[in-house]
C-alpha cells in the first residue's frame, strides 16, 4: 500500500475523465480519507488489467459462454408499425437485447468484470448495493461463479418490492442486508455499502453497480459496459452498413445508457437520448429526474447533478422503478447534459406502466420497469422524427422481477 | 476569538492533551445544543466540534447518523446552526470547529459559507468527505477568510500521503483511529500508536485522534500514545440524546469533566 501514488496515473489527455476523475466540473473523489488509497489501488489495477491479454481473455470468454454475448440487435417490427406515420415513414425501432443476458439485465457485464478484477487484486470479500436487485443478482452470480464472499446492501423498501430478486441472491449464497435508514431505497443502500467499505477496505472490494460514485468507478463501470455500444456499432454495420441515428436508454445512475452511448460519443450524427424517471411528475416533489430538476451537488463520492433542497440536503426521490429511484446521476451524464452532447427527458410512473404493457403486448417482451421508461419516451419522440431514422433502444433488462409490482398497481385491470 | 492553532500552542506549552468533544447541532434540540456547548466549555473542553446535521453522513456510524436524522426531522437548517453559534460563541472560550459534509458547503457557495461561519464565530472546519485532492477549492478561500480547515489522516494513508495532508492541514491534524465510521468501540486499534509515530515523523503540527473513543479509558490510551488531542463524538451524542434534556446536559458536563481529568493527569 505504501507504494500507492498520491496522484493517480494519468488518463489520455484528450478523453474524459482526467487524471483526477473529472468530467469537466463533475466527478472527482469526495470520500473519507480511509478510502483514498483503495481507490488509487483500484485505479492502478484497472489500468493494469484493462489491456492485459490474460484478463481480457478470461473476461471475453465468460461474456461469451456464461453471459451469452453478443446480445442480439432485434428489429421491433410491431412497435415500429405502431409508431409509423400515415405515409409509412417513422422511426425504425431496434432493441439491443441486454435483457437476454444471463441474470436478465446489462448489470452482469460490469459485475463479472469487477469480480475478475477483485480476484486478481486478492480481495475475497465482495460488497455491493442494489436498488431493483438486478445489480445485486449480477454480483451474487459473479461471486458464486468465483467463490467469493458476497454481501449485498438493499433498502428494506426495495427488498419488499423486489422480493424475487432477494430470494435469487440468497439462493446463490449472498447475504442480503436490509438498510432501513432514509426511505430504505438505493441511496441508503449505497451509503451503507460505502460505510462497510470504509470499515473493511483492506479485505474487501466494492462492486459499485453504476457509472456513479468516486473515480475510478464512473470510468471503469462505463468501460466494462462499453461492449454494449461496440457490439451495436458492428450489428448496425452488418444490418444496414451504417451508424444508428438515435440511441435511447433509461437513466437512473446511468450505466446502461453510458454503455450504449460511449462508443458513439465521437459520432456527431448520432443523437443520444437519456430518459429519467419523473415519478408522479416533475412538478411534484415525488420524482427521480435528477438532470431535469436537480442542481449541482456531491453525493456518494462524486460531483454531479443532485436532487436536493434549498439547504443542500439530499431529497428522497421517488420512482415506481427501484433501479431509477436514485437522487443522483453518473457524472459523465451531467457532463454530457451541460455540453449538449446528450439530451435528457423524463417520463412518469404512469407513462412507464403504459409502455411496460404496450411492449409486452406488441413484442412479447416484458421489459424491466426501468427499461419501460425508455420505451415510454417513444410517444414523445416518434411524432417529431423526420423520415425513417434508425433508432436503437437499450432493452436493458427483463421485467419478470417487476410483475408483482405492476400487478399490484394495475389491480383489477389485469383481472 | 482564539484560533485553533493558537489554542493548541497554549496547550502544548502546558503539556496538556486537548479534549475535543463532538455534538450534533439540533439533537435533542437547538436549545439543548446551546446549553451543551456551554456545559462542555465549563467542564474542560478545549475545543468543541459541532456537527451540522446532514441527510447522507457517509463517514458516520449509527449513533451520529441517528442524531442527524432526528435533528433534520425536527427541521434544523444550516441558518439555525449558525444562529446558535453566533449566540453562544461569545460566551465560551473553547474554539468551535464545525464538522460538516461538503454538499451543504457547496450548496451555499464555498466563500459565502466560510464568511457566514466566520461571522457566526466558528474557528475551524472539518469536512470528512473532502480528501486532499478535492480540498483546494476550500483551503484557499478559508485561509483568506480566517477559518482553519483541518484535514484527516486514516490508518490506511500511505506515508507520502500523510506528509502531503499534514502540510495542507490547518489548526491540527485529525487522525482517524480506525478503518471505519464514527462510533464507540470497546477497544482502540493498537496500531493507532504506530500510525501516530509515522505522522510525527512527517509533521510538527498537533495531532488529534478521533473515531471510536468511548470513555476515559480510551482517552487515557490516546494521551499515552502522545497525541495532542482526543476527539470524543458518539459517546457525547448518545449521552445528550438520553432522557430529560436538562439532566442530559448535566450528565454530558460530568462526562466531559471525567475525560479532561484523565487527559490532564
Amino acid at each position: 500500500m505504501t507504494t500507492t501514488p498520491i496522484r493517480p496515473q494519468s488518463a489520455s489527455p484528450t478523453t474524459v475523465p482526467d487524471s483526477l476523475g473529472r468530467f469537466g466540473q463533475f466527478g472527482g473523489k469526495y470520500v473519507p480519507e480511509t478510502l483514498m488509497p483503495a481507490l488509487a489501488e483500484l485505479e492502478a489495477a484497472f489500468w493494469k488489467y484493462r489491456d492485459d491479454a490474460d484478463f481480457q481473455a478470461e473476461l471475453n470468454g465468460l461474456l461469451k459462454d456464461y453471459v451469452g454475448r453478443p446480445s442480439p440487435l432485434y428489429f421491433a417490427e410491431r412497435l415500429t408499425q405502431h409508431y409509423a406515420k400515415p405515409d409509412g415513414t417513422g422511426a425504425q425501432i431496434y432493441l439491443k437485447r441486454e435483457d437476454l443476458n444471463h441474470t436478465g439485465a446489462h448489470k452482469i457485464n460490469n459485475a463479472i468484470a469487477q469480480a475478475i478484477l477483485a480476484k486478481r487484486m486478492g480481495k475475497k470479500r465482495i460488497i455491493a448495493e442494489t436498488g431493483a436487485g438486478q445489480h445485486g443478482v449480477a454480483t451474487a452470480t459473479a461471486c458464486a461463479r468465483f467463490g467469493l464472499e458476497c454481501i449485498i446492501y438493499m433498502g428494506v423498501h426495495d427488498m419488499e418490492r423486489q422480493a424475487l430478486n432477494v430470494f435469487r441472491m440468497r439462493l446463490m449464497g449472498a447475504e442480503v442486508r436490509g438498510v432501513s435508514a432514509g426511505t430504505g431505497t438505493l441511496k441508503d443502500a449505497t451509503s451503507q455499502a460505502i460505510r462497510d467499505w470504509v470499515t473493511n477496505v483492506e479485505t474487501t472490494h466494492y462492486i459499485l453497480g453504476s457509472v456513479a460514485g468516486p473515480h475510478p468507478y464512473p470510468m471503469m463501470v462505463r468501460d466494462f459496459h462499453a461492449i454494449i455500444g461496440t457490439e451495436t456499432r458492428q450489428q448496425c454495420q452488418d444490418l444496414w452498413g451504417g451508424l444508428p441515428d438515435i440511441l435511447m436508454a433509461c437513466v437512473g445512475g446511468g450505466s446502461n445508457a453510458m454503455g450504449l452511448f460511449h462508443e458513439f460519443i465521437p459520432e456527431p450524427s448520432v443523437r443520444l437520448i437519456g430518459v429519467e424517471a419523473a415519478g408522479f411528475g416533475t412538478d411534484t416533489d415525488k420524482h427521480a429526474a435528477t438532470l431535469t430538476k436537480g442542481r449541482v451537488g456531491v453525493l456518494h463520492g462524486a460531483m454531479s447533478y443532485l436532487i436536493q433542497d434549498e439547504d443542500g440536503q439530499v431529497i428522497e426521490p421517488h420512482s415506481i422503478s427501484a433501479g431509477l429511484d436514485y437522487p443522483g446521476v453518473g457524472p459523465e451524464h451531467s457532463y454530457m447534459h451541460d455540453n449538449g452532447r446528450a439530451e435528457y427527458y423524463s417520463v412518469t410512473d404512469d407513462e412507464a406502466l403504459d409502455a411496460f404493457q404496450q411492449v409486452s403486448r406488441l413484442e412479447g417482451i416484458i421489459p424491466a420497469l426501468e427499461t419501460a421508461h425508455a420505451f415510454a419516451y417513444l410517444d414523445y419522440l416518434c411524432p417529431t422524427v423526420e423520415g425513417s431514422p434508425k433508432l436503437v433502444i437499450n432493452c436493458s433488462g427483463r421485467g419478470d422481477k417487476d410483475v408483482q409490482t405492476v400487478a399490484k398497481v394495475l389491480g383489477d385491470k389485469l383481472g | 476569538m482564539t484560533s485553533v492553532s493558537e489554542r493548541f500552542a497554549q496547550l502544548r506549552d502546558r503539556e496538556e492533551c486537548a479534549l475535543i468533544p463532538f455534538i450534533t447541532a439540533g439533537d435533542p434540540s437547538l436549545k439543548a445544543t446551546g446549553a451543551a456547548l456551554k456545559a462542555l466549555d465549563q467542564n474542560g473542553a478545549d475545543f468543541i466540534e459541532l456537527g451540522v446535521p446532514y441527510a447522507d453522513p457517509l463517514a458516520d456510524g449509527p449513533t451520529i447518523q441517528a442524531a442527524a436524522t432526528r435533528s433534520l426531522t425536527r427541521g434544523t437548517k444550516l441558518d439555525d446552526v449558525l444562529k446558535l453559534v453566533s449566540e453562544v460563541s461569545p460566551d465560551i472560550s473553547a474554539p468551535i470547529i464545525l464538522f460538516t459534509y461538503y454538499n451543504p458547503i457547496l450548496n451555499r457557495g464555498v466563500e459565502t459559507f466560510l464568511k457566514d461561519i466566520k461571522t457566526a464565530g466558528a474557528a475551524g472546519l472539518v469536512v470528512p468527505d473532502l480528501p486532499l485532492e478535492e480540498a483546494d477549492s476550500l483551503l484557499k478561500p478559508a485561509a483568506e477568510i480566517g477559518i482553519e480547515v483541518t484535514l484527516l489522516i486514516a490508518p490506511t494513508s500511505p506515508v507520502e500521503r500523510m506528509e502531503a495532508i499534514a502540510e495542507q492541514s490547518q489548526g491540527f491534524i485529525y487522525l482517524v483511529s480506525v478503518t471505519g465510521v464514527t462510533g464507540m468501540r470497546t477497544q482502540m486499534q493498537t496500531r493507532v500508536g504506530d500510525v501516530l509515530k509515522q505522522v510525527r515523523e512527517v509533521t510538527d503540527k498537533p495531532v488529534g485522534i478521533g473515531f471510536g473513543i468511548s470513555g476515559p479509558e480510551q482517552a487515557k490510551q490516546v494521551k499515552g500514545w502522545g497525541a495532542d488531542g482526543a476527539i470524543v463524538g458518539s459517546a457525547c451524542v448518545k449521552l445528550l440524546a438520553d432522557g430529560d434534556e436538562a439532566e442530559a446536559v448535566k450528565n454530558l458536563g460530568a462526562f466531559c469533566k471525567s475525560l479532561k481529568a484523565v487527559l490532564t493527569a
